[in-house]
């Protein structure tokens, strides 16, 4: 045990999740050895985030005003609109640089054995996007599990009735592996989802 | 035990119940294997998607599993698969929800890790079994399920003499605290008055006899349904999760 103030640094560090006691007490020494300076940043940052950083009042990514940086850009084209469980999902795709629309976080998936179902979710802020006519594509981008992939058939078929056309991310093999240690569920949705080859 | 087996080392057939995740890129998965009950072990890497793992271990997936004893949670360290039902049950949302309730059941009833539970196994293997081949109503498959999962553990409702002073029935009221069917003279206050067909469903579903299950009215199926839901939801003592969001046919 430290005293008084180190042992509190200590203590909130190990409070973070992935960090345990001695990583808490290796970081706190860290920060010991470092530049004021450098610890003033990360306490302003730290209170910044808890200030600044909101969630999007339209599709529920994390923002810093009422709208994120993604609903207000202009040259976004707002007639594709990506599905995803998560904010991170979204940074996901937009690694890829393949992507041009919109997004809509839901927040989670539903998992009827954890408590959590469609009323839990973005569904509602979701359909109220889709009713004024502007989406013409729903691209359903939930996680490839057992719970993102029931959450899309359940998105499919709600807003089937709206006319939007409804289309989910491929599932398959990865790129780099090897196809003899690819499961039977993975293989079997690669050859259902093959594509002609353009020569 | 072969001589040449590592220790420390065993293989179960298992269906997967849940799964948890565990820090960057783990997960837990509760197992009900067919020799050493439910068990909750870890699989590390399953969420990268190099995993060698892919989507074996997805929850309703049945498997030949090998784990390492672990001193609180066991590892996986491979895995066959057997039957892809969670693939199947993904295609339509009212048989998932029915399929999450089976499986939180049967976990629920497996109170003690490691006990063995040869019969629910069996009972949740064929459960879902009937449930993808859509050999019956879905609903009807996860009544009969829950209710030979509950005779299994001692819960066996009475559907015919009366469950408190044994006299024979039929008898028209129905008391899910008293265990079943009661006699009027038995019967606590707020015993329901079922319909004599709900009852004559409930039996056939507890008996296997599909024919009489498979030919009863809409309406009766209901009644049954809900009785049945109440008496495991009694019985487990705390709500299941999942039957909230099973769909009402």
């Amino acid at each position: 045990m430290y005293e008084g103030v180190v042992q509190d640094l200590i203590d909130e560090l190990g409070k973070l999740p992935g960090i345990g006691p001695k990583s808490a007490q290796r970081i706190a020494f860290h920060l010991l050895g470092v530049d004021a300076d450098q610890v003033r940043r990360l306490a302003e940052v730290l209170l910044q985030v808890k200030e600044r950083v909101r969630f999007c009042t339209v599709c529920g990514n994390v923002a810093e005003a009422d709208r994120c940086r993604i609903c207000t850009d202009p040259r976004r084209d707002a007639s594709v609109l990506c599905v995803v469980e998560e904010p991170k999902d979204v940074i996901a795709i937009e690694r890829t640089r393949e992507f041009h629309g919109r997004y809509h976080v839901l927040g989670g998936a539903i998992s009827p054995i954890d408590g959590i179902g469609p009323e839990d979710l973005r569904i509602r802020e979701l359909l109220q996007r889709l009713a004024d006519g502007a989406v013409k594509e729903l691209i359903i981008a939930t996680d490839p599990n057992l719970e993102g992939e029931a959450t899309a058939t359940y998105l499919a078929r709600i807003v089937a009735p709206l006319g939007v056309r409804v289309t989910r991310l491929a599932s398959g093999l990865p790129v780099g592996g090897d196809l003899e240690y690819a499961d039977e569920v993975t293989l079997g949705r690669a050859l259902e989802g093959r594509r002609a080859l353009d020569v | 035990m072969g001589h040449n087996e590592p220790v420390g080392l065993y293989r179960d057939d298992a269906v997967v119940l849940r799964t948890q995740k565990l820090g960057e890129a783990d997960r837990i998965i509760t197992l009900l294997t067919r020799r050493n009950g439910r068990v909750r072990a870890v699989a590390k890497g399953i969420r990268r998607t190099s995993s060698k793992f892919g989507a074996r271990l997805e929850p309703a997936t049945h498997v030949d599993v090998q784990l390492y004893l672990g001193r609180s949670l066991d590892i996986i360290t491979q895995v066959e698969t057997r039957d892809v039902f969670g693939e199947r049950l993904r295609r339509d949302y009212g048989s998932y929800t029915m399929g999450s309730a089976m499986l939180e059941t049967a976990e629920r009833l497996t109170a003690e890790e490691r006990e063995p539970a040869l019969r629910l196994y069996l009972l949740l293997v064929g459960a879902l079994r009937a449930l993808v081949e859509r050999r019956h109503d879905p609903r009807l498959v996860f009544d009969a399920f829950a209710l030979r999962a509950l005779a299994n553990a001692g819960y066996q409702p009475a559907l015919g003499e009366c469950a408190r002073c044994g006299a024979p029935g039929p008898h028209r009221w129905f008391s899910v605290a008293g265990g079943g069917t009661v006699c009027s003279t038995c019967r606590p206050a707020g015993a329901a008055s079922p319909s004599a067909e709900a009852i004559d469903v409930l039996r056939a579903l507890l008996v296997g006899d599909w024919a009489t299950a498979d030919a009863s009215e809409s309406a009766v199926r209901r009644e049954a349904s809900g009785l049945t839901a109440a008496y495991l939801q009694w019985h487990l003592e705390h709500g299941l999760r999942s039957l909230r969001l099973v769909e009402q046919g």
